[in-house]
């Protein structure tokens, strides 16, 4: 599997990321030295002359928000099914229509609970 | 490309069973909360047509979609059990949830994934279809362990149960990936011929082996991966709790040893030895620690533990043989199983309905003077009590007469007397409950005594359970035959 | 061209990491988080035999590995949820009322 010659081609990238991390290190390192520090609380604020702060960003979410995300991330990932069945959607033909109906029937069936068992309803 | 029809027909049941699943899972939410028991009904529809269908698919070995799933009278025993007792715990159902005033008609829909699941692991002949029919069965026991959501027990329980549950498939399915790459294909026959090819010696396949063991140890709660066993049992509706401990177990035994016979068929000198270790921890750990425990319902799940163990025997007898040996050892597995089946479905029926002031009475005290009480309830919990101590004329017995005579006559005489000496211990245990419903007087007023909420559900779901132990255990040569007939196809 | 070892190591480590983080972190997220990262070592090593051995069954799993581990973290969100709502802790070491 050419080993011997494997870890050569990736040389450059490596050269490519120790120079951008020195890059970046340089930056800060530079910036730190030279520029002046006077810090006072208004320029310390997350958004320096922009909206006052009202409240820590690290908030609960109502519980409603993680609902909603699992049911994304359900309903999201059947994705993963759909693709390759696009891609060969030809050669399947119409079985491979009908097993993707029957999927989506099912996913249907998932949906028409979570809707009425009122789980995306937002108040 | 044409369609699979006959592919499809072989699965019928499945999909009959997937079908009523999502029926009810649509309906639940449009019926009003009396009716949810119309849900149960359907249920048991869907069974009784799965029941039918299976027992005509008991003959010859059909393999469906390119190998992924094969039907044979292995995979037809394992159904048509997990058929009976999802219809006793459906059955029990109607009186806990309604005891427990649970109006959850959804229940009924993740029994029957679950059971969907347990069906796609005993015929999947395909590491892939038996790792997600593990995953749906699974998942649907995660929630239902949690569903009385009022009470922190239940949730503590679904919570440890998922992370130890998420845990060993994580487990398992690297297990899995390990034997893709050393065969090439998840494929069952493809991975024997792969290990036939490469002989036995590959520390890969040990690995794999490991983990494959390690991932169905856990589904099937044996030492030293049983620790989620008591919590969940303890903790899950007891409904629940009969359904994990029955068909849950079922189902893993049956695809571990499909996958462990078919599959790494050809390692078994390497797998006998280890579940020889495995096998006497758990008779040893499950039935002395069985023995200190207060709560009913955690010492029928270290009960379960120490079958568990006493079905592991036939494994271990059967992987040290060939031919004729073997299919005994088999068959005596799958004899054993059906037998546990009913009496801890019978028991675990018995301590859900067992109640005092609306809730479950699972403490062992609670049982003082239960014979004065409820002298039918007591007899009945009598006769699963002495059937699990394996005592005749009880079906418990036969089972181990079965597996030790396996023993014995595979050539391991001292597995067979360490396991009766262990059988004698759990006699104890399980008699001191006895002693307690018969000998001991009820202490406190009245109304604090536990009492049998009766319905016609639940008696028809001890009716069955008494039956099945009594009858097995007088008449035990049909289930022997059929057993016999299904455990040589695993070759 | 990377050679195979350098997948099945990889894969290793992940798995060991989510191996000793489930068996040492005690909090829900995290041993979840744990979980999903054995879920994909296990993806991983089936990608690369699968390319390797020039048999395709091995993406096949993988995709579906990808919908399971989709579904179990959905369901095991929905449990921390009931058992954060339930006023108890989603440190697993203080569940504690049935003996660990």
């Amino acid at each position: 599997m050419g080993s011997e010659a494997a870890p050569l081609n990736y040389i450059p990238i490596l050269i490519f990321i120790v120079i951008a991390f020195a890059f970046g290190a340089v930056q800060i390192l530079l910036g730190r030295i030279v520029r002046p520090s006077r810090p006072y609380r208004a320029k310390l604020a997350p958004y320096e002359s922009g909206s006052p702060l009202f409240s820590d960003a690290r908030v609960q979410f109502p519980i409603r928000y993680y609902i909603i995300a699992m049911l994304f991330v359900i309903f999201d990932i059947e994705i993963v099914f759909m693709f390759p069945w696009a891609v060969a959607f030809k050669k399947l033909g119409l079985v491979g229509l009908v097993e993707m109906v029957v999927f989506i029937a099912i996913l249907i069936v998932g949906f028409w609970y979570a809707w009425k068992k009122g789980a995306l309803e937002w108040d | 490309m044409t369609f699979p029809l006959q592919d499809l027909l072989t699965i019928l049941p499945e999909l009959i069973v997937i079908g009523t699943a999502c029926l009810i899972l649509a309906l639940d939410p449009i019926l009003e909360a009396t009716k949810k028991d119309v849900l149960a009904w359907l249920t048991l529809g869907a069974l009784a047509m799965c029941i039918g269908l299976t027992s005509s698919q008991m003959t010859g070995r059909v393999s469906a979609f390119s190998g992924m799933v094969v039907i044979d009278a292995y995979a037809a025993f394992w159904k048509l059990l997990l058929y009976i007792v999802t219809g006793l715990t459906v059955l029990l159902s109607l009186a806990y949830l309604k005891a427990e005033r649970l109006s959850i008609g959804e229940y009924y829909g993740f029994i029957l994934l679950a059971l969907a699941g347990m069906m796609v692991m005993v015929s999947g002949a395909d590491l892939l279809t038996i790792y997600l029919g593990t995953e749906l069965m699974s998942l649907s026991l995660y929630v239902m362990a949690g569903l009385k959501r009022t009470e922190a027990r239940s949730l503590e329980a679904s919570a440890k149960y998922f992370v130890l549950g998420a845990f060993s498939s994580g487990v398992l399915l690297y297990g899995i990936s390990l034997l893709f790459g050393l065969a090439g294909s998840t494929g069952l026959s493809a991975i024997a011929a792969a290990i036939t090819a490469h002989g036995t010696g590959d520390p890969l396949l040990s690995l794999a082996l490991v983990l494959l063991a390690v991932g169905f140890g856990f589904k099937m709660a044996v030492v030293p991966f049983h620790m989620w066993t008591p919590d969940v049992y303890q903790g899950a509706p007891t409904s629940v709790t009969a359904f994990m401990a029955v068909a849950s177990k079922a189902a893993s035994f049956g695809a571990f040893l499909r996958v462990f016979v078919e599959g790494l068929g050809a390692a078994s000198a390497d797998w006998s030895v280890l579940f020889t270790v495995v096998c006497l921890a758990t008779l040893a750990l499950g039935n002395l620690v069985a023995i200190v425990q207060t709560n009913i319902k955690r010492m029928l799940a270290y009960s379960s533990i120490a079958h568990a163990g006493y079905a592991l025997i036939g494994v271990v007898v059967a992987g040290g043989h060939s031919g004729e040996g073997a299919s005994t050892g088999f068959a005596s597995v799958l004899l054993y199983i059906a037998i546990y089946s009913f009496m801890t479905l019978g028991a675990f029926a018995l301590v859900g309905m067992l109640r005092k002031e609306g809730q479950e009475s699972d403490q062992i005290e609670d049982y003082a003077g239960l014979a004065k009480r409820e002298p039918l309830a007591a007899f009945f919990m009598l006769v699963f009590l002495v059937s699990l101590a394996g005592i005749p004329p009880t079906a418990g017995f036969i089972g181990k007469f079965y597996i030790f005579m396996a023993a014995v006559n595979g050539g391991m005489t001292w597995l067979a007397i360490v396991a009766v000496i262990f059988a004698a211990i759990s006699a104890f245990y399980y008699l001191r409950i006895v002693m307690v419903m018969y000998m001991r007087e009820a202490e406190g007023s009245i109304a604090t005594h536990s009492r049998l909420e009766t319905s016609p559900a639940l008696s028809l779901v001890l009716a069955c359970a008494l039956a099945g132990v009594v009858l097995l255990g007088l008449f035990p040569n049909g289930l022997w035959s059929l057993a016999s007939q299904a455990a040589p196809l695993l070759k | 061209m990377i050679p195979l070892s350098a997948y099945v190591a990889v894969s290793a480590v992940l798995f060991a990491t989510g191996l000793l983080g489930v068996l040492i972190r005690r909090n829900f997220i995290i041993v979840l988080m744990s979980v999903e990262i054995m879920l994909n070592a296990a993806t991983i090593n089936l990608v690369a035999f699968s390319h390797y051995l020039e048999a395709m069954q091995g993406q096949i799993v993988a995709l579906f590995i990808i919908a399971i581990a989709a579904g179990e973290a959905a369901i095991g969100l929905a449990i921390i949820i009931v058992v954060f709502r339930g006023k108890i802790s989603t440190n697993v070491d203080e569940m504690n009322l049935l003996k660990w």
